[in-house]
């Protein structure tokens, strides 16, 4: 026969599940709330847009499924082709920022008496709403009296109307939106060529590299990260481009200044209809084109985090 | 430092580069030059034409008076501050604590965690629209500030945890093994160790944020509609419509709404830079 055991009768305060378990639960608690809002605003919505745009729906009444038909209406809608050329022009005009910012920032890596103050100035647009922004440069390019045509007007040139005329509407807005992006470039730049090796451009200049050699050789292999940067911070704001558009032209004249984040809120929301399925296809046609880039982007940081 | 330093080049360089710093400089702000000299002229020199002589007479004081007493931009700025200083205390607490489980943690899923949030702060807009919409409309938040708050603090707590998990994880670990050895529970190591440590990146992320939820105008147009809720990205173009041709109204109203965000980049100037440059240096 067993002999029965006889219960401590003092055991030792058993610990909580939690305590137990402690280094285990509490990244989930900490995680707990920041998941749920942002799965509540981001994560469903996104899925809840991907199965809208199959249907039709007016926003109010009951929606009606109608499968690939809004798909298949995006194929022959001229407005669509429009806004998503223009789309490709603002991705490829848009980087311009980049090379721009490097030479400000290049211009202003000096120490003379009062430089900070000039990098906070040249710095400045980006602080500045796009609504402003847009304002300003809408008067910039006024025809009747915007500061672009008084100047083409002392050279005899002019007056051109910019965001009037459907082949240059889309290039303005782009030289308005680089206004800021290049001020956003330049920073990174700078933060990057203060951490840049003394002793490669000393190595490099012994060896004879000057000027354009030295950059291409020496200095931009060490400013990779903030490129890295400029470049994700660009793409992302090409495709966001609203708030200038909206502000400027409201997509005219003609709608030859649409781009899909525009036609697409035009579509959902303004007096052009509530049609939320329809405008959920163009969503998911924006969302598929940034999942190429979201996706080469998490790619790099993934090797990035493997590489620590 | 490259390019060469300006000390180290010939004396004419250095002469033709000191003269070209304010040269450039108000070339590059010419846009923003131009409205702050609108925002001071009476509005005569409009209707004369005289747009880019000099003003007839010093009416800045007026003109900005007037947006403040004539058209409801204070109340449009006010509401610009009620979304804003809510949304940034959100996105600190929320991310704060995000920042620190994927910083401090190791466990399975935790990269995957990770990249969620940072997928999610990419992706555009508009796949969200119509679904936030309703959904706020749903809570009875349509037109409201609460409502453009809190998809706010959702929204950028992508953003932001991205900012305080890097910044955790370049905190020394030591620190965290040394308090778990004394025995501190894990919610006081987050409170008393860590959190002290992340102030500055705290700040400089509180500035951040600031600058984009003020500037903020696709959500304001999406979630609200009258000046009860509009913030001041969305109600200018109401004070655009009231003003009409009135530029030196318009000029003087851009700058006011464009102001505070600036106000902050120069006070949180340290900041606001070392917020937006991480990891541009490794």
């Amino acid at each position: 026969m067993t002999v029965a055991t006889v219960p401590d009768m003092n055991p030792p305060r058993r610990k909580s599940f939690y305590k137990r378990n402690e280094i285990a639960l509490t990244p989930w608690l900490f995680l707990t709330p920041g998941i749920l809002f942002f799965a509540v605003y981001v994560i469903i919505p996104i899925f809840q847009s991907f199965n809208l745009s199959l249907y039709a729906w007016d926003g109010l009444g009951e929606a009606r499924y109608v499968g690939m038909a809004n798909y298949q209406e995006l194929m022959t809608d001229r407005a669509f082709e429009v806004s998503l050329w223009n789309n490709v022009k603002w991705l490829a005009f848009y980087l311009l920022a980049i090379p721009a910012g490097l030479f400000i920032a290049l211009f202003l890596n000096q120490t003379v008496v009062g430089i900070r103050l000039y990098k906070s100035l040249f710095f400045f647009p980006f602080v500045i709403s796009q609504v402003v922004v847009g304002l300003v440069f809408a008067w910039f390019y006024n025809p009747s009296f915007g500061l672009l045509n008084t100047a083409l007007g002392w050279i005899g040139l002019g007056p051109i109307n910019v965001l009037g005329d459907p082949t240059m509407v889309t290039y303005g807005i782009i030289a308005a939106g680089l206004w800021p992006q290049t001020a956003y470039c330049m920073i990174l730049y700078l933060t990057g060529l203060n951490a840049v090796d003394p002793e490669q451009i000393e190595a490099g200049r012994l060896d004879g590299a000057k000027g354009f050699r030295m950059l291409w050789h020496i200095i931009l292999p060490q400013l990779k990260p903030a490129t890295f940067i400029c470049f994700v911070v660009t793409i992302i704001g090409a495709l966001r481009s609203f708030d200038l558009i909206s502000i400027m032209t409201n997509g005219g004249p003609f709608g030859s200044s649409r781009v899909l984040s525009f036609y697409m809120f035009e579509k959902a929301l303004s007096e052009y209809g509530f049609r939320m399925g329809y405008g959920a296809a163009i969503a998911v046609v924006l969302f598929l084109i940034m999942l190429v880039f979201i996706a080469y982007f998490l790619w790099s940081m993934f090797r990035e985090e493997r590489g620590h | 430092m490259f390019p060469t330093p300006i000390e180290k080049t010939s004396r004419s360089w250095q002469i033709t580069y000191q003269s070209l710093l304010p040269l450039a400089l108000i070339m590059w702000l010419l846009p923003l030059i131009a409205v702050a000299i609108f925002s001071i002229k009476p509005a005569a020199d409009f209707t004369t034409g005289n747009y880019w002589g000099a003003p007839t007479s010093f009416e800045g004081i007026t003109n900005y008076m007037a947006v403040f007493t004539q058209s409801d931009m204070p109340r449009y700025l006010m509401n610009s501050f009620l979304i804003t200083v809510p949304t940034v205390l959100g996105c600190i607490i929320l991310s704060s604590m995000t920042g620190f489980a994927l910083g401090v943690y190791k466990f399975r899923s935790n990269l995957l965690i990770f990249f969620m949030f940072v997928a999610g702060n990419f992706v555009p807009f508009q796949i969200l629209m119509i679904p936030v919409r309703d959904l706020t409309l749903q809570m009875g938040l349509y037109d409201t500030k609460m409502g453009l708050v809190l998809f706010h603090i959702a929204f950028q707590t992508g953003f932001c945890t991205l900012f305080m998990r890097n910044f955790i994880r370049a905190l020394p670990f030591e620190l965290i093994e040394a308090a778990r050895v004394e025995g501190i529970a894990e919610w006081r190591i987050y409170w008393f160790v860590v959190l002290p440590l992340m102030k500055p990146a705290l700040a400089a992320m509180a500035v951040l944020v600031f600058t984009f939820i003020w500037n903020d105008y696709f959500w304001a147009v999406v979630l609200t509609q009258g000046p009860e809720a509009q913030p001041v990205t969305a109600g200018i173009t109401s004070f655009n419509a009231q003003f009409g041709v009135a530029y030196h109204m318009l000029s003087a109203g851009s700058i006011v709404a464009a102001l505070p965000p600036v106000a902050m980049f120069f006070l949180m100037q340290k900041h606001f830079i070392a917020g937006l440059t991480l990891g541009a240096v490794k």
